[in-house]
């Protein structure tokens, strides 16, 4: 029993002491929110990218990606990834909206540059909305935005649960094997009418021809032509074809 | 009774009786699988109806016009005539989407129907000498019909099937030498051009549906001339058919079939969204979408494409592109074996009988395995023409789905084709074991001790046909 003792008051003294003396990486400075960013950063980031943002083997380094960058990944889940150095699908975020805040102001304010979050304003009439639709998205995303492979496994993944700011941000960024498609290529007036557009193709869905068949085209439509079609027509002649 | 005083109304003026005699007599085949041709018959007459209705409302031309119309996406955009009529067919005019949907859906069964019983005609041997002529009337029928599906689903304009309408024209483009002169032919100068519309709608509307129109004829004269084969039976003969004559069994069969295949086509039209235009959005050349395959029956020779080796052969200043050789070579080899089929087999087996009796698919075992090998090389196209779906919901990458594919094009006729001949041989094999004691049984008797015994009892062969 008193060796017991000994033994937990040792213990307690020498923890007491590492925890005194051990040093703070780096202090937290500046504003509260770039603390708190600075204390989420180093806690659920920093083990691949680094307490300086500089990335590691297979990870790419953050210096200077921008806040539209920041806040697509963090807002759309697929960052922090479960899986180190594979980046997760599109899921709920690990970070309420104030989190998120943080991390975009600490990684920012050490390393300003990059595209900041896109200011979506009500677009001008007269913008073709889906013409910038189909002549820069539905190659790889598909005509309903539902997302189809793009090769090397790579997937251009379905648009339906994006927001509007998700889409501008992932436009002006261009994540993974998307392309970048800065001011020059589709202006922020375009960029405020395609958004729209987008979450328009999964709001009001429009099948006026009845039920579409999971949305993937002739594949679904061969399959319904031979089992539906010519399967009952096959199952009536043998009913009715064969004289007993 | 209505049908006794037409004819006799009819025999008054024309003397058909004597013909109507024999006609309404006629006997047809009581096995299901003879009613496969009418399916694709019926669905074809639904086409008829279906596209007499469309191209009455139909604007084939390839002007543009400023779209307006119920579908506000496209409101304002600048699109074809073609498009435009065929938006306004689907969503403006009462009842068109309904049609519309129909003749499509008439089309993807027509074909499968069309398919279905050429595979029956082959593996029961009903090819042969004389209907060998008969056959290449089929095969003809099934040509002309993949080319009015493909020629009628890219007459609205719409972005997927102009994308497969520039690949066909790529197809002709790739033909060496020839090829740039065809495309200006056929499409009037180099693709697009708006004068194709009108062309296109010629060839799918007149054309083509002459040719079936005629060429149905001819393979339905040809088989009333030569009469159906049966399978083997008792009683039946080269000589004879034994079956339901045609008036009145096989006739209300055959009404309820007709019946059957417009309420089928009718309902797939009414609840199943097929090629929904407006989405697509009308052709422009720097526009494709992801996923894209064009209808079934054509999406073998997307697969052709898309498996193809890129050995592009350059020649004395002539390049013969990497696609001429799966997109035009194999499809006409194909067809081509299809056509001389019956020919191959005769020099083969060295057969030249007449044949009206029918084989079980077993009792050929190497045309079975030939059939099956055809039909796996096909089914291994059609489904590297859909590889790009199969890749996202199985999530493979879809260079390893093309590589496989391209093993399985050589590997699975050889496999499926073998698998297919040993199983016909088993079979083959166990039948005539059973065959060489007809009328043979075992039978459990008393004996005079009162003891049981097992005794073989002889009876008279049942009467054989044939």
């Amino acid at each position: 029993m008193r060796v017991a003792l000994v033994v937990l008051a040792a213990l307690l003294t020498a923890g007491a002491a590492y925890a005194q003396l051990t040093p703070r990486l780096v202090a937290p400075l500046g504003p509260a929110s770039v603390q708190e960013g600075h204390i989420l950063f180093d806690d659920r980031c920093a083990s691949c990218h680094g307490v300086d943002l500089q990335g590691s083997a297979g990870v790419p380094s953050l210096r200077g990606v921008g806040a539209a960058a920041l806040d697509f990944f963090l807002s759309t889940g697929r960052m922090p990834a479960s899986v180190p150095s594979l980046e997760s699908p599109h899921g709920p975020p690990q970070f309420d909206r104030k989190q998120i805040d943080a991390i975009i102001a600490y990684v920012t304010s050490r390393y300003p540059g990059g595209p900041p979050i896109p200011r979506l304003a009500p677009p001008p009439p007269g913008v073709d909305a889906r013409q910038v639709f189909e002549l820069n998205c539905e190659a790889c995303h598909g005509v309903y935005g539902q997302g189809a492979v793009v090769g090397y496994g790579w997937v251009a993944p379905p648009l339906n649960a994006a927001t509007q700011t998700e889409i501008a941000e992932a436009v002006r960024i261009g994540p993974g094997m998307m392309p970048r498609f800065g001011p020059d290529e589709i202006p922020d007036a375009k960029l405020d009418a395609l958004v729209r557009y987008v979450v328009g193709l999964h709001t009001n869905t429009y099948d006026p021809g009845g039920w579409e068949i999971g949305r993937i085209g002739p594949v679904a439509e061969g399959f319904v032509a031979w089992l539906v079609g010519l399967g009952t027509l096959v199952g009536l002649i043998r009913y009715i074809g064969t004289n007993e | 009774m209505i049908v006794r005083r037409l004819v006799l109304w009819l025999d008054d003026r024309l003397a058909i009786a004597p013909f109507m005699r024999h006609a309404l007599r006629k006997a047809f085949p009581d096995h299901w699988s003879f009613m496969l041709g009418e399916i694709a018959a019926y669905c074809y007459m639904v086409l008829l109806a279906t596209g007499i209705f469309l191209g009455l409302a139909f604007d084939p031309s390839g002007t543009t016009k400023v779209y307006h119309g119920p579908y506000t996406p496209l409101d304002g955009q600048v699109v074809s005539s073609a498009y435009a009529s065929a938006l306004a067919i689907s969503l403006e005019m009462r009842g068109g989407l309904l049609i519309r949907q129909m003749h499509h859906w008439a089309a993807n069964v027509f074909v499968a129907a069309i398919a279905v019983h050429a595979m029956r005609v082959f593996f029961t041997g009903a090819f042969r000498k004389p209907r060998d002529v008969n056959w290449m009337v089929g095969v003809t029928i099934l040509l002309l019909a993949l080319a009015a599906g493909f020629s009628g689903y890219s007459l609205p304009d719409d972005m997927l099937s102009g994308t497969g309408l520039r690949i066909a024209v790529s197809l002709i483009l790739s033909i060496p030498f020839v090829g740039s002169w065809l495309e200006a032919i056929i499409v009037g100068g180099q693709w697009p051009q708006p004068q194709f519309s009108g062309r296109l709608f010629f060839i799918h509307v007149f054309l083509l549906q002459g040719l079936i129109v005629g060429a149905i004829t001819a393979h339905v004269s040809i088989l009333w001339h030569q009469k159906h084969t049966q399978f083997r039976g008792p009683g039946r003969t080269a000589k004879n058919v034994v079956g339901s004559p045609l008036w009145p069994q096989y006739a209300f069969k055959s009404i309820a079939l007709m019946l059957a295949v417009a309420a089928v086509i009718a309902a797939l039209g009414a609840y199943f969204e097929i090629n929904p235009i407006w989405q697509y959005g009308d052709y422009q050349p720097a526009i494709v979408a992801s996923p894209a395959q064009p209808d079934w029956y054509v999406g073998w020779l997307d697969g052709a494409l898309r498996l193809g080796p890129a050995l592009a052969i350059h020649l004395w200043g002539h390049t013969i592109p990497a696609i001429f050789w799966p997109g035009l070579v194999l499809p006409l080899a194909y067809f081509g074996v299809m056509y001389a089929w019956p020919f191959i087999e005769r020099r083969v087996t060295k057969d030249e009988r007449r044949h009206e009796l029918l084989d079980h698919p077993y009792e050929v075992p190497v045309r079975v395995g030939f059939g099956v090998a055809a039909l796996s090389f096909l089914a291994v196209l059609e489904l590297g023409g859909s590889d790009d779906v199969l890749a996202r919901f199985a999530r493979i990458p879809v260079e390893s789905l093309v590589s496989t594919y391209r093993a399985a094009v050589f590997l699975a006729p050889l496999a499926l084709g073998w698998l297919a001949y040993r199983l016909a041989r088993e079979m083959k094999a166990r039948r005539s074991e059973g065959e060489e004691l007809p009328g043979t049984v075992t039978a459990v008797v008393r004996n005079e001790q009162g003891g049981y015994e097992a005794v073989e009892v002889v009876t008279p062969p049942a009467a054989e046909g044939a």
